[in-house]
């Protein structure tokens, strides 16, 4: 199978590689897949507290599209709001890449681990208010 | 260091040795007649040449020279094996046995003959190294078996059948025995008398032949093995298959053969001795890896190991990287594998034959093949292990499961979010 450009240079370069520490505040996590099914991206996402994504990390275990699609995400989501990120469809993803159509799931894994970071960061936002709320 | 690609695929294929090309170019365009052919001499010349290629490819298998049928390849050779004995022989029986980790050109051919309800077909299992157990065949046939088709050497992870013990007992029981040797033909002794074979499955490509020609043994005595032609045409092969004969095919064939006899024991040794130097090389260097096949009774040219937490393509892609101009390693020579990972294949299911072993999908997803053939040398075994171990620890690096498995969490007790 031959690989689009873009794919092998987020593979070879991957952006944005590590982890943010789990106990750091504004930081929203997502794990999404399975490894028995060979894809497992872990997505994080810092966000302030007005819901713009400052950084953001990536770990994935997966084939080169898995991990070219999560490298490309972290660099797509910095600097907007969780509103727009939100917003975003796996399908912009396969474009940027040229996935083929055996790779799409690389992009909804993608899309998908961006979003539950997001519902991560939220919940634990939610969590924080109503410890706050309980020790006052 | 080595300068150019490194080739170990040898299970999906290998080159045409020089020595083979060299006697096949005369039947292209010189002598080019058609072996069947009986009212002149261009004719009489082919035939001859691919009277000495049956010869040769006897001679390796130690059969009779007239019990090998030339076909396409082995993909052919099983198809007309089974479903050859299957319609022969419908009104002794239709029962078929085999085994889960055949390739795919047995066990889609039996899963036509069940579709049709020609057939009702035993798919036996296999230990947790892929060995087929010979008391399993002796239980499992039946008074309306009649044939039982195990492979000799498996083309994924390498595993030796005790193809002997399991002709005899088919032979004790009046059953027919046929055996894919694709992967074993030329690289492991074989013998189809003392191993009681009736039916084999071979292939030129697989053994420094060229692609496209391949042989099926049919025994004609002590039993005489009857089948049911697939293709119907002149009558050629005894009528087991009509079609003119490749002749520059089958004369290279026969070739590979003799070369293959010539130098299995020191090129066995020396492929052996490759193998153990890139097991040695991975192993001591990299931690959780795993090896699937048998340890000992193995293809001396396999490799089969998982890479825990590494899948499998992106493995390949770092390992192929310079194929691709702008590949972090564009500088370095590109290495050719393969994976047992899903995203190698159209299906996206991992490997069913790491699967029959018991290797977990998630281990499956991490496989390499490794197929060391006779033109590898120790420097390019060297230069896979560094390049292998340097990926492996990169792509760890990239590894949400890596970074899990140190931090000592469990991945069997997480709750993954599936697709």
């Amino acid at each position: 199978m031959a690989y689009s450009e873009k794919v092998l240079d987020h593979y070879s370069n991957p952006r944005n590689v590590g982890s943010f520490a789990k106990d750091e505040p504004n930081v929203g996590t997502g794990v999404v897949g399975a490894p028995e099914c060979g894809d497992v991206m872990k997505l994080q996402l810092k966000i302030s507290d007005d819901g713009v994504v400052e950084d953001a990390r990536f770990k994935t275990f997966g084939c080169g599209s898995a991990i070219a699609s999560s490298s490309y995400v972290t660099e797509l989501v910095k600097g907007k709001t969780i509103d727009d990120v939100m917003k975003i469809k796996n399908t912009h993803i396969v474009q940027e890449l040229s996935l083929p159509p055996v790779k799409i799931h690389c992009s909804v894994l993608a899309e998908d681990g961006i979003k539950a970071a997001i519902a991560d960061w939220k919940r634990r936002r939610e969590d924080a208010k109503g410890e706050r709320k309980a020790a006052s | 260091m080595t300068t150019k690609a490194v080739y170990l695929d040898n299970h999906a294929t290998t080159p045409v040795d020089p020595r083979v090309l060299e006697v096949m170019l005369p039947y292209f365009s010189q002598t080019f007649g058609n072996a069947a052919s009986r009212s002149h001499g261009f004719g009489w010349e082919a035939e001859k040449a691919v009277d000495q290629a049956r010869e040769q490819i006897a001679r390796l298998i130690n059969a009779k020279a007239k019990d090998i049928v030339f076909v396409s390849g082995a993909t052919e050779a099983d198809n007309l094996a089974i479903k050859g004995v299957v319609e022969f022989y419908k009104d002794k029986g239709n029962h078929v046995i085999t085994a889960v980790t055949e390739h795919k050109a047995v066990l889609d051919t039996c899963r036509a003959l069940e579709r049709k309800g020609l057939a009702t077909v035993t798919y036996l299992p296999v230990d947790r190294y892929g060995m087929v157990d010979p008391d399993a065949v002796r239980r499992a046939i039946t008074d309306k078996t009649v044939l039982v088709s195990i492979m000799y050497a498996n083309n994924e992870v390498g595993t030796i059948n005790p193809i002997a013990e399991i002709g005899k007992i088919a032979r004790e029981k009046g059953v027919l025995f046929h055996t894919d040797a694709t992967q074993g033909v030329g690289k492991l002794p074989l013998d189809v008398d003392a191993m009681h074979v009736d039916l084999l499955s071979m292939s030129a490509h697989k053994i420094y032949g060229p692609k496209g020609v391949g042989a099926l043994y049919v025994r004609s005595k002590n039993p005489r093995v009857r089948l049911a032609a697939i293709i119907d045409g002149g009558g050629h092969e005894r009528g087991m298959r009509s079609g003119t004969i490749n002749v520059p095919g089958v004369v290279g064939f026969g070739k590979a053969c003799e070369l293959c006899q010539e130098s299995m024991a020191d090129e066995g040794q020396r492929v052996l001795r490759l193998r153990e130097r890139l097991k040695d090389l991975i192993f001591t260097q990299l931690d959780e890896v795993y090896l699937n096949g048998h340890p000992l009774h193995r293809l001396p040219g396999n490799l089969n190991v998982s890479f825990a937490y590494v899948e499998g393509e992106s493995l390949l892609m770092g390992l192929n990287g310079s194929v691709h101009p702008i590949a972090a390693s564009a500088s370095l020579p590109p290495i050719a594998v393969s994976s047992g990972s899903a995203c190698t294949s159209a299906t996206l299911e991992p490997s069913y034959v790491l699967k029959a072993l018991g290797v977990g999908d998630d281990l499956a997803h991490t496989s390499i093949r490794f197929g060391i053939g006779r033109f590898n040398t120790d420097e390019e075994i060297d230069y896979v292990a560094e390049r292998v171990v340097s990926e492996v620890r990169r792509l760890r690096e990239l590894s949400p499961l890596y970074e899990m498995a140190k931090e000592g969490i469990d991945l069997k007790s997480v709750a993954w979010q599936r697709e």
